[in-house]
Formats: structure tokens, sequence, C-alpha cells
């Protein structure tokens, strides 16, 4: 999906739950539980995505076209239990590299005025 | 066992929690936080199950509201998106719902002002009025002061008792003298209304005694325009009719005591002379109840008070006292009026919430299969009746939105329906509580019948309407529903079609009712003269004189002349007949006694039958002449020669010198008593003030605008003291007399009006919406070789037997409407064959018109395509 520059601007700034979300999801597709493990292990513990606020974003986030179900199947830890999987899209992959671009003209201006660490 | 008993629980109340999700939301996501949960709860232990349950808790609260409202702002763009994809149908659904929110809005605030909603004062509710009234003959009189402060000493019921009498005065100070409505009242008035000046002080006893200094209190709007609002006024002196009075407070804009144009209040201040004549009535009482008092107690013990003073004075036997709330004044026709109103404006309501509602189901027919779809897709029942109840509310919330705007815009006509007559604003103003209902109304009927009916039939079919074509099917029930929709609608356009039909025969009944005179090209105004310096006629007729020759002298001017008050503005100032052959019969007979200078006959276009007008020879010290009226004649004298004969009238021997036709004094409504004409010259010094000519007549032929200006000039001329007020047309005395029955008729009429179309889209609608669900069968119907005639007769029927059940219902409903209606019809029989007639007509009309258009529509139908099932 060739996503137009305007459409992809209209999604940011991204909730944090969402680019975590879309994070987690940028090495391999991943059940509920299982974004909320990798969010949890991505951020050393510091962000515990709650079920609801989990399900909510993914509700949206399908709704928007970030996020595609792919099939059901048994989660690999899980032996028997089903679970819904989810994928990136190609417009949630862009959405998430506008958001780090414009997380990082942030950093790069609170750099110049001395807030952030590393070179000015 | 006892660790897994412990786990199950768990789950279940956890599972009870998600309720909180709307359940799609749960259908979707349901299954996998149940097993989140579960693992969470399988790996935590002793403190950390009450974190997790403490988390779990948080979680469901605050992301629930966030998913209800996400799905509410879904549900919001959709409806948008449809609604603006259909403007036609979004229209009309606002444009029905915002009528029938307008006219009840409107017509129920009008009612809740006049009849309900607290006066104000203190207590309101506490406050009555007393009246006399005659023991046989009934009725409601003011009262003599001698009456009324026997009344305050002698009765125990009431906490205060207070009296005032409406005065207009002028207003002489800085600027043009003034002509304004006034109140003299006791000193205890405001402290018994509960109302306190908004500057400056209550009236005193002191200010309340006799030859006490004049002291005035100003409203708040005569002191915003003619003292500019300067708080410096208090201490101002004015001069009141000639007589200087110190200003002492302003009352609060709200304070409308009696009414709302009263502009000044000041004391009674009563001599021992104003109780003499126990028979002489002008003063209104006002009181309050003492605290566990009812009413009717009270008007018992002022019964038995009314008794005993009728065995002191033998001129009191005939009058009691009644006993009345502050509304009691509010007459009979316009409480009739307001039920009326009322009574229309819910008929609207109900056939506009019957089209919405035929509208919207309509829709949702048309909506089946893509409502049978999003259903069987998922999302589920729930969504689906989110959808509908949101799409429902928008529309009724905008029609609400529409409906407040057309009864604020309509409010201040409607307030006109009532006279003027109430201690209150004179126009309503929105009533939230009302509007509140009325909303309220809207939304159920959007939900009842746009949603309920709807869902049900959708759950019900909608495997079938996705298997096959979706023709027809389910559609009986709703039909049937749609039909009695419709004869609710019949019946509600029949009951308004009689009731403006009986109401436009009143009207035009009394319009045409001769009214005696000629009002074109008349012009009237009013100069009262102070009493004091005019106490003396020959004052006042060097005045009448003075203005009478130079008026004359304007181009154009035909006729002028001086005269007590207007027919129909004045509608009382009687006095017995007494004759020397039958002393016995004096307090039979009454006439209207008016002082008239000479051509005024003349100027009004009151035809002289016989005899002669009134000279300017009839002077102070001739003998008393009158002109009277033919009724007069008929009535004394019939018969007879009436010229020359003498009558004793108003305190006088007066010699009969001419007749004139008779004038509707007491307006169109009313037969009038006879009215005897007396010359100008002829009142005595310092009596029969209340007669003294005010109101200047002038015909003309030239437009009465260029007048009123010379007008003013001559009279500032002769008494630059001396205020002009009242100027309008005579037309206008006519057509105020006729403005609450025009207004009614245009009122009523426009609810009807709109009634009927809505009543005739219905019955269109619905039998369009049964050609189309019967179209197969038509076909078939014509495929067999059946005629278009007969499928012209079967949908023309079908519409005439829906009619038909509306025009009897409605017809029944009609006589009872009309009968209730009787006090306003001026003596138009509430069964009136020509308005039933006339209704039932129009109402066959409307029928043959909405079903004209489906009907041939029906006829035109092409069987080969539908029976090949396209």
């Amino acid at each position: 999906m060739a996503a137009d520059p305007a459409s992809i601007d209209s999604f940011l700034p991204l909730p944090t739950a969402a680019f975590h979300i879309l994070l987690s999801l940028a090495d391999s597709d991943r059940h509920g539980y299982g974004i909320i493990q990798e969010v949890e292990a991505r951020t050393d513990g510091e962000l515990r995505l709650s079920a609801g606020t989990l399900y909510r974003s993914i509700q949206r986030m399908l709704e928007q076209g970030l996020l595609v179900e792919v099939d059901e199947r048994p989660a690999p830890e899980e032996d028997d239990e089903r679970r819904r999987y989810y994928r990136i899209t190609a417009l949630g992959g862009a959405v998430a590299r506008a958001e780090v671009q414009r997380l990082a003209k942030l950093v790069k201006m609170a750099r110049a005025v001395g807030f952030a660490p590393g070179r000015a | 066992m006892a660790a897994a008993d412990a786990r199950a629980r768990g789950e279940r109340l956890h599972g009870a929690l998600l309720r909180l999700y709307p359940a799609s939301f749960r259908l979707e996501y349901g299954a996998e936080m149940r097993a989140d949960f579960a693992k969470r709860r399988r790996r935590s232990g002793g403190i950390g199950v009450v974190a997790l349950w403490l988390d779990t808790l948080i979680d469901v609260l605050h992301n629930a509201v966030r998913v209800h409202f996400d799905v509410l702002r879904q549900d919001l763009r959709f409806t948008f998106r449809t609604l603006a994809r259909a403007p036609g149908f979004t229209a009309t659904a606002v444009l029905l719902a915002g009528l029938g929110v307008a006219a009840t809005t409107a017509s129920f605030s009008v009612a809740d002002h006049v009849l309900l909603r607290p006066l104000p004062f203190r207590d309101s509710d506490r406050l009555v009025k007393l009246w006399e009234s005659d023991v046989e003959q009934g009725g409601r009189n003011v009262v003599s002061p001698a009456h009324f402060r026997d009344w305050k000493r002698l009765s125990h019921s009431f906490a205060g008792m207070e009296d005032f009498h409406t005065q207009s005065v002028n207003l002489v100070g800085d600027g043009e003298p003034q002509r304004l409505d006034g109140a003299a009242m006791g000193a205890g008035m405001l402290p018994l209304l509960g109302r306190d000046p908004l500057l400056g002080r209550r009236f005193t006893a002191d200010d309340d005694r006799h030859g006490a200094p004049g002291t005035v209190i100003v409203s708040e709007s005569l002191w915003r325009s003619r003292f500019a609002g300067d708080r410096a006024v208090l201490g101002r002196k004015v001069l009141l009719d000639d007589e200087p009075y110190e200003v002492i407070g302003v009352m609060p804009a709200d304070f409308t005591f009696p009414n709302a144009h009263t502009d000044l209040w000041t004391t009674n201040r009563f001599g021992n002379d104003s109780f003499e004549e126990r028979s002489d009535t002008y003063t209104e009482v006002v009181a309050r109840l003492r605290p566990g008092i009812t009413r009717e107690e009270a008007q018992a013990e002022m019964r038995g008070i009314t008794a005993q003073l009728a065995k002191s004075f033998a001129d009191d036997e005939s009058i009691t006292a009644l006993v009345l709330d502050l509304r009691g004044e509010i007459p009979r026709q316009s409480r009739v009026l307001l039920f009326a109103l009322c009574g229309a404006a819910l008929c609207m309501l109900l056939t506009a919430c019957t089209n919405l509602a035929s509208l919207l189901m309509s829709r949702a027919m048309a909506r089946r299969r893509e409502l049978a779809v999003r259903t069987a897709l998922g999302g589920g029942r729930e969504r689906l009746l989110r959808q509908l109840l949101t799409e429902s509310l928008v529309l009724a919330g905008a029609g609400g939105v529409l409906g407040v705007v057309a009864a604020a815009v309509a409010l201040p006509m409607l307030s006109r329906l009532v006279p003027p007559v109430l201690p209150f604003p004179a126009a309503a103003t929105l009533n939230l509580r009302v509007l509140a209902a009325t909303a309220l109304i809207t939304a159920i009927t959007g939900v009842a019948f746009g949603v309920v009916p709807v869902a049900r039939a959708c759950m019900r079919v909608n495997a079938a309407d996705l298997r096959e074509g979706a023709r027809g099917g389910a559609g009986e029930r709703r039909e049937r529903l749609r039909a009695a929709l419709v004869v609710a609608e019949v019946t509600a356009t029949v009951v308004l079609l009689v009731c403006s039909g009986l109401l436009l025969r009143a009207l035009m009944l009394l319009q045409d009712t001769p009214v005696g005179f000629r009002s074109e090209g008349v012009l009237a105004m009013r100069t009262d003269l102070p009493l004091p310096r005019y106490g003396k006629t020959a004052e006042r007729v060097r005045f009448y004189r003075s203005v009478l020759e130079d008026v004359r002298a304007q181009p154009g001017v035909t006729d002028v002349a001086f005269v007590t008050d207007l027919p129909m503005v004045r509608k009382g100032g009687m006095w017995a007949i007494a004759l020397d052959e039958r002393p016995d019969r004096e307090q039979e007979n009454y006439a209207y006694l008016r002082y008239v200078t000479p051509g005024y006959f003349g100027s009004m276009g009151i035809p002289l039958r016989r005899g002669r007008d009134v000279a300017e020879s009839d002077g102070a010290e001739a003998q008393p002449v009158a002109v009277v009226s033919q009724s007069f004649v008929d009535l004394i004298w019939p018969g007879a020669d009436p010229l020359n004969r003498t009558f004793r009238f108003a305190n006088q021997q007066r010699r009969v010198i001419g007749v004139v036709g008779d004038v509707r004094v007491r307006g169109l409504e009313q037969e009038s008593p006879p009215q005897v004409y007396l010359s100008y010259q002829q009142v005595p010094d310092d009596n029969i003030i209340g007669y003294i000519p005010r109101q200047l007549v002038i015909r003309s032929r030239l437009p009465a605008a260029s007048l009123v200006a010379a007008v003013r000039g001559i009279v500032g001329r002769v008494d630059p003291r001396q205020p002009v007020s009242g100027v309008r047309p005579l037309a206008d005395v006519v057509s105020t007399e006729m403005a609450p029955r025009t207004l009614q008729a245009r009122v009523l009429g426009l609810f009807t009006l709109v009634a009927f179309l809505l009543a005739g889209i219905g019955l269109h609608g619905l039998l369009a919406f049964t050609v189309s669900a019967r179209a197969p069968e038509i076909g078939l119907r014509l495929a067999l070789g059946a005629e278009r005639r007969e499928i012209l007769r079967l949908v023309l029927g079908r519409g005439a037997a829906l009619a038909a059940g509306g025009i009897v219902l409605g017809a029944v409903l009609a006589f009872a409407a009309g009968n209730a209606l009787r006090a306003v019809l001026a003596g138009v029989s509430p069964y009136d064959p020509v308005t039933f007639g006339g209704a039932l007509g129009l109402a066959a009309v409307m029928t043959l018109a909405g079903s004209l258009l489906p009907a041939l529509r029906a006829t035109r139908l092409d069987p080969l395509p539908i029976l090949r099932g396209e």
C-alpha cells in the first residue's frame, strides 16, 4: 500500500501504546498477549500494556489499516489455546517510521538547546 | 481443588467485569482478554492477586468508557455520512421532528406562562383578589373604598388586605408631557405582595394619609427612558396631572403589577369623603390568605361579612364578595383558546411523529438487506441497535434544535392570544421544562418507531432477507402499524379542520357584524385633561373649542369632534334611565353615557335618523338635551315619536333632540345597551368627571400621517402642558377588537394546514409502500388479465378505507372538541353542518390526492419483469 504522506501525517503523533504495538510487530506476527510480553521485555518492564488498552488500540488500528488480522493458530507456548495473530501493514510501517522521524526531530531540537544528552 | 474453585470464581467475576465493554468489543476480544487474565492469574500469588484485580478493575473502567466513546464516534460518523447521502430524507425527517417540537413547545410555553407559572410575588399562590358580586346576577365587579374598608376591618381570614386602582396620568417634568398608566394603592400593598423597590423606599402610612404630599414610585422602564437610569432620580419632583409628586423609588423590571404596562405607583390618600358613597365602585382588592386558611374558608367568611353589612346598610343587600385567585381574571375565552391551542399542537405533534415514524420505517425497509448483511457479518445486534439509535437521536436532535428556533420566533405572536390583564410580563419566554419534555417525546418517538420495529424485524428475518430478493415479506405487521398511524393522522386532521373551520366561521360572522360607525379615514387620539386645572366645564370648553377650530382648518379635514371615549375601547360607563311617567322602573333600563361636541356623529359616520345633532347653542345654561340611539327609542318609547320627550339620566332631566344609529359599544361579540349622547357644555362642574370628553376623532380626506404632527402642534399651542396619546386610526380599534380572533384563526389554521399536508403525505407514503410491496401480486393480476381500472380501484379503495376510519373517528372527536370551544364561537353552532361538511370534504380530497399517485403507479406496473423476479 503506497500511502500518501498527507494521510500518514494525519496519524501523528501516534499514541504511545500504538507506537509500541507497531514496534513489537516489526519482526514477527504476534497475538495479543504476545504483544504485551514483547513490549514489556523491550522496555525492560517499564511499560506493561493493560488488556483493555491493548485491545482497544488493536481495534482502532485495525480500523485505521495499521494492522491486519492473520489466521488464527495455536500459540506455540500455550499448547491448545487458539489465538488471533496480528501483522503490521505497509501503512503501519510507514506510520511508525514517520513517528520515529518526528521524534528524532524533536530530540534534535531539544539537543540544540541542551535539553538532551549527546552532541549538539 | 479449592484453588481451582477460587480460580473458576475469579474467572467468572472477570467475565462479569468485561460486560462493561460494548458487546461487539467483547465478542471480538473477550476470549483473549479472559485468556490473558487467566494466564496472569496463574503466575501471580498472594498479594500479587490483589494487585492484579486492582489493576484489572482500573483497566476495565478506564478503557470501557473509551471503547463506548469510540463506538459512538464511529456511529456518528456513519450516521452523518448516510444522512448526507440521503438529503431529501434527512431534511424531511428533521422538518417533521422540528414542526412537532415547535408547535408543542410554543403552545405549552404560552399555556404554562398564563395558567401555571407563579406570578412575580412572594408566595403568589396565597394571594387572592376580592370582588363585589351581585347575589342574583353574579358577575365580578370592582369594589367601593367603603366596602374595602369594612371587609378589611371585619375579616379574619387574611394576613393582609390592600386595594389599588389604575389611573392614567399626565406626567410633566423635563421633556415632553407624557400620558402614563399608573396605579394608586394602599401603603401596605408592596409588603403584601412581598416586593421591594430596586432603588429607594416603599410607601409608608404617612405617604398614604389624606392630604399628604404626593409620592411616586416609577417602573424600571420609565426610570430608564425618562430619567436616563439616573440614581439621582430619588427626590426629583414631577407633576402628575398638575399635582407635584416626589419620586421615592424605582421598582424592578419584573414587577408587573397590576399589569405589564404600569409605569408608576402612588398612594390612595383616601379622605373621609372617599368612603361616603358606598356604591361608588372603582378600587380593586388584593389579600393574602392567613396560613392554614383556604380560599373556600375565606369565601365563606366573606359571605357572612357581606350579609352582615347588608343588614347595616340598606344599599348593600344585593352585594356579596367573591374571593378568587389572581388568575381568576383570565377570561374564559382565553383559557378555552389556550386549551385549544395545546390540543392543536398535540394533534400536530401526533401527525408529525407518525409521519416521522412512517418515514423511518420505510427507510429501514429499504435498508433491510444492508442491515441484515451488517448483522450477519458480525458486530452483532447491539452494534446495529446502537447505530439505528444514534441515527434516530441525531435526527430528533436536529429537529429539536429547529423546533426551538421556530418556537422562539412564534412565541411573541402566540402570547398576544391572551389579553394583557394579568400581573406578569406580556410575552411568554421559552420554557425549558416544556422544551425538555417535547424533545424527549420526539426522541422516544424516533426510538419507538424508528429503531424497535426495525431491529426486531431485522433480527427475526435476516436469514430470509439474505436468501431471497427481499421482496415483500415480513411487511404485513408493519403495514398494519403504519395503517394505524395513517388513521391517527387523518383523525387529528379532521379534528383540526373542524375546529379551525368553526373559528373561521365565527370570525366571518363577526366581520360581517355592522359596528355602527365608519372607521375609514378617521384618526383618533387622546388628550386627557388633568382635573384640578380643568375642573370647571368652562375651562374645558375653551380648550375643546380652540383645538377643534384649528384642526378643522387643516387641509383635508371634513369633521372633527371630542367624545368621552371611543366605542369598544371603553366598554363600561352606563347609567340608569328614569322616566317621569314610570318612576317605579328606575333600576331596569341602562344606557351608555357619552358627552360629545357638535359634529361627533359626522366624524364617526354614525347616521342621524331624526332630529338634530348636539349644537353649540346647547350651552351650560340651556335646557339639558340628549341625542339617543335607535335602540333607546325601541326600548323606551316603541312606536312613538321620541323627539322632545324627556327622561331622567345622569342626575338631570334631558330632552330628546335627535335619534342616531346604534353603535356596538361593547365590542363585536356582544349586543350593546342603548346609547345616550349629551352636550359637552352640559357637564356639571367637578361632577361626573369620569365622562369628560378626552378623545379626539378627526375625519380627513388626506392620509392621517400628515395630520398627526399638525394636531400635536395645535394641542401644544393651546396648552403646552397637555400630552397627546393613543394616536391611531379608528380602524385600529375595530381590528384590535378582532385581533385575538384573527390571530387564533390564523394560528389554528396554520396548524391545520400542516397537519393536513402531513396526513396527505403519510397516506401517500403508506400506499406507495403498499404498492411496491405488493408489486408481484399486482403484476400477477395484470398478467392474468385484470383491468387496470380494477387495480386503480384496489389501491384507491385501500386509501379510502383507511381515510374513512380516520374521518369517522375524527368526526366524533370533533363534536367533542367543538363543544369545548363553544365559549369562543360567538354563537356559531359547534355542530355547524357547513363546517363539518367542508372538513369532511377536504379530508376526502386529501385522501384522493394522497392515493392517486400510488394508484396510478400501480396501474402502470409492467407485469413481466416483476414476474421474472427482477
